[in-house]
């Protein structure tokens, strides 16, 4: 199995923390990972962006172009990667702020409403877990005690306590994704 | 497995550094490699194992520092990126020129001149044909893995101190800046001052025994016979390491009829575009030379019997194909693809240019 990944959206959104769980979830389950993220001079409100890959096997480049799944969290991401996710592949996109919605016919399409979830919750931090429970719904490719587990090991201990809520949204997550188009 | 995390290339330099006894880092911070001191500040490690980090006033300080160090037997330091190598590269050719052995780590950002912030491979030349002034070469390892920024790290300083040579790590953006899965190396303790007299005792300025010589760490002699003899002395050494410390890795090479030859991060995108143009048909394969110098030459020509042709793949407008031309001797066409400035090839891109610089040959 492998997975690749783009996490896409606004800097601000736990977009790159979120790749980071998600690739620690996978080491949790003796899979390879890679983490590459946009860098550069961005900042809090600019674009941000993930590379994640999960595979049984050595990941050959940790840069891609095409992708099984693309999270959407922003229009500008839309607009870049829509046409990058592959045939049949999948996105996920949360339509908060989406004023052009994805068009393609040819891959599954998916909508969770994670910023509407995060303000219903009282915590917008919770927002990035709210998406990773979307994905984990559409795309079941760790178990969600691993995430703990990934969660244990990324977060500084101090933060541990905030590992049940993270938890809590995720499930959130995963119950709150709505099919746009199955192929 | 030992103690296995999730981290980014330059966290695990200043980890692994850590961990294999370093003395010393010498540093200034600059985009994208400054996580390497940072990390190391954060660790602390002068609580720890007594390793000094210091940060210095600028890169030439920061070398000179390297070369204090050195000097005195002890394994230590530096990183940078490219343009802040340049400014390194005086204290460079003075290490190599006093048989010194330290570790300098370079992640490549697109140039010239402040350039870009952006991953690039266009350091190749500098790391490879000098830098610096005068007949010198540097051991250059490329890592192509977060694993192997970790690995590369004792490997350079363990090179350096066997041929009394400056090494460098030669990596990029790409690497720098992604986390991947990383099997840290268990800690060896930093070496006491009677473990460095007994391996650098017969050089190392760590003070005069009495009834021996004093030891003198310089890079001058203006009697040109006895330098002329220096000089020799030096070639036979880069020949040594030309025979006994080629590093290479051959993927997918056992049916290929084609070639990709790449290093660091190019080397991880061409075995996506592997996948990619076996599916259409093509066999394709790597050779990714790990040491830049001594480059692996000789791996490059024992496949000319077997490949039609050879695409040189690089994030600069062309310098190792150079390397691969001068193995090649126009026995089958060489080319070479690249994106530069700042811009990371496609594994399409990659396979698109197969197709059309030696395919449609």
């Amino acid at each position: 199995m492998t997975e690749e990944i783009i996490i896409a959206g606004f800097g601000g959104q736990g977009v790159l923390s979120m790749g980071k769980i998600l690739a620690y979830s996978g080491i949790m389950q003796d899979q390879e990972v890679s983490w590459m993220p946009s860098y550069g001079p961005e900042m809090r409100g600019g674009t941000a962006n993930v590379t994640v890959i999960l595979s049984d096997d050595r990941i050959s480049s940790p840069v891609l172009k095409k992708f099984d799944t693309a999270i959407i969290l922003n229009q500008q991401s839309m607009d870049k990667f829509e046409n990058d996710v592959k045939p049949g592949g999948t996105l996920l996109y949360d339509p908060n702020g989406i004023t052009r919605h994805p068009e393609r016919k040819d891959i599954n399409i998916f909508k969770i409403p994670g910023a509407a979830l995060a303000a219903e919750m009282g915590n917008p931090k919770t927002f990035n877990m709210i998406i990773l429970g979307g994905f984990l719904n559409v795309k079941p490719i760790v178990k969600i005690e691993n995430v703990k587990k990934g969660l244990e090991k990324s977060l500084p201990e101090r933060h541990h306590k905030l590992i049940p809520l993270n938890i809590e949204a995720i499930q959130k997550g995963i119950d709150s994704v709505e099919n746009v188009q199955v192929l | 497995m030992g103690d296995v995390r999730l981290m980014k290339g330059n966290e695990v330099i200043a980890e692994a550094a850590i961990r294999c006894g370093c003395d010393g880092y010498f540093g200034y911070p600059i985009t994208p490699q400054s996580e390497i001191m940072e990390t190391l500040m954060i660790r602390k490690p002068a609580e720890e194992t007594g390793m000094v980090v210091l940060q210095a006033e600028s890169e030439v300080a920061a070398i000179n520092m390297v070369y204090g160090g050195a000097s005195c037997g002890k394994k230590v330091m530096t990183s940078s990126s490219s343009p802040g190598i340049s400014l390194k590269a005086e204290g460079i050719t003075y290490l190599a020129g006093a048989e010194l052995p330290a570790l300098i780590v370079n992640i490549v950002r697109g140039g010239p001149g402040l350039g870009t912030i952006q991953p690039a491979q266009s350091d190749y030349f500098q790391a490879v044909k000098g830098g610096g002034h005068g007949d010198y070469k540097l051991i250059v390892l490329a890592p192509a893995s977060v694993q192997e920024m970790n690995d590369f790290v004792d490997l350079g300083f363990e090179l350096s101190f066997k041929y009394l040579n400056p090494a460098m790590i030669l990596s990029d953006g790409v690497i720098g800046q992604m986390m991947e899965k990383v099997e840290l190396s268990d800690y060896k303790p930093r070496w006491t001052d009677e473990e460095i007299e007994k391996i650098s005792g017969s050089w190392a300025t760590n003070g005069k025994k009495a009834g021996s010589e004093r030891n003198i760490s310089t890079s001058l002699d203006l009697d040109s016979a006895k330098q002329e003899v220096f000089n020799h002395k030096l070639q036979a050494k880069y020949r040594a390491m030309e025979e006994n410390d080629v590093r290479f890795e051959k993927i997918a090479c056992d049916d290929a009829e084609y070639l990709f030859v790449a290093y660091g991060s190019s080397a991880r995108i061409c075995q996506k575009s592997i996948e990619l143009a076996r599916e259409k048909g093509i066999k394709v394969g790597l050779l990714r030379p790990i040491t830049l110098f001594p480059y692996p030459t000789k791996q490059i020509q024992e496949m000319l019997g077997q490949v039609k042709g050879i695409l040189s793949v690089e994030m600069s407008a062309g310098q190792m194909v150079e390397d691969v031309r001068l193995a090649v001797e126009g026995k089958v066409p060489v080319e070479h693809f690249g994106r530069y400035g700042g811009i990371i090839p496609t594994p399409e891109e990659v396979v698109e240019a197969l197709e059309e610089k030696i395919l449609g040959k």
